[in-house]
């Protein structure tokens, strides 16, 4: 079977892709963990409870951006295609 | 995959298209999608911008629909920006409330059929720039050699790891608001290109609500949150 070297490096590029997704998981579970906090805070102060949704908002969005780093290096293998 | 619907080979389409090319002093230029949907929305801030203007010359003391709503949020952009400037909210207040309206229409523009701007890249990096240039500008006058001695603290082997702080801020929020944007419209893309024609209405309501509305308003929130942080940094 041949194939060219070209499709050999159009293989890898979506092989590395679905790993640098694997970043995925980071996000999840920290996000899951500070959700958490923020259910169990307002259960002991249900009266703060904007106040502790806008904060917990707020940190969850900081913390996904690793999460996001894995995805725009996916999309630049897959679409960009640097080493195409 | 027509079974449902009209039986038409489609293809999810998330890509930005040229429309336009065009020379200038020897170099080509394109006017893309990115333009045209920064340009309506543009075009509708400034509509919004003229009709406050004439509601707020008008204003009575018991408001009507549209001075409340301003009202409301000009008091919900002062006490953002007063919570995290304190006294020097006053300088910065038109600033952050110029880029929250940009960034706030550009990311709903999805609902009205266009391509975010915001999820171009090129927009993202430069509204971070922007925000890295004001920084360091208020770095350097507020500090003056101070801005670049405290690189060096507080030991000088930590100096490579503290540029590198320093210029992660700005990639850091751009990239988070670009990613953000970048996979709704790749996701509102496959469903509207692979999904039968009779699913497109309606049902991509529930993907409009979670990725237009909700993501774009928190990403808006948190860029002009941390923009404000970092500034707040650096006048001292």
């Amino acid at each position: 079977m041949n194939f060219s070297g070209q499709d050999f490096i159009y293989g890898c590029s979506a092989i590395g892709a679905g790993l640098a997704m694997i970043a995925g998981i980071g996000p999840g579970v920290g996000q899951g963990i500070a959700a958490g906090y923020g259910a169990s805070a307002v259960g002991r102060n249900p009266g703060a409870k904007s106040d502790i949704t806008s904060t917990m908002l707020l940190g969850q969005a900081v913390a996904e951006t690793t999460g996001l780093y894995g995805l725009v290096v996916a999309i630049i293998l897959m679409f960009v295609k640097p080493f195409g | 995959m027509g079974s449902m619907g009209m039986l038409v080979a489609r293809e999810p389409d998330f890509m930005i298209h040229g429309v336009l090319k065009y020379e200038l002093f020897g170099q080509e230029f394109w006017l893309t999608t990115t333009t045209v949907s920064m340009t309506i929305v543009s075009l509708l801030i400034l509509a919004l911008a003229f009709a406050a203007n004439r509601t707020m010359k008008k204003a009575t003391d018991v408001p009507g629909m549209f001075q409340n709503i301003l009202e409301l949020a000009t008091e919900m952009l002062d006490k953002m920006a007063v919570g995290i400037l304190n006294g020097n909210a006053h300088k910065f207040a038109n600033y952050i409330g110029t880029i929250f309206a940009f960034i706030l229409l550009n990311n709903l523009s999805g609902l009205l059929g266009l391509r975010a701007a915001t999820a171009d890249y090129g927009v993202t990096f430069l509204l971070g720039m922007v925000t890295f240039f004001i920084v360091q500008y208020q770095g350097i006058k507020n500090r003056r050699l101070r801005h670049f001695t405290s690189l060096f603290e507080p030991t000088p082997v930590l100096f490579p790891i503290n540029i590198i702080g320093e210029l992660a801020n700005p990639i850091s929020i751009s990239l988070r608001l670009f990613a953000n944007l970048l996979s709704g419209v790749i996701i509102m893309g496959l469903w509207y290109g692979m999904m039968p024609l009779l699913t497109n209405i309606g049902i991509p309501a529930a993907l409009h609500v979670y990725c237009d509305v909700f993501s774009g308003c928190i990403q808006t929130y948190v860029f002009c949150m941390l923009t404000m942080v970092y500034i707040n940094d650096k006048m001292e």
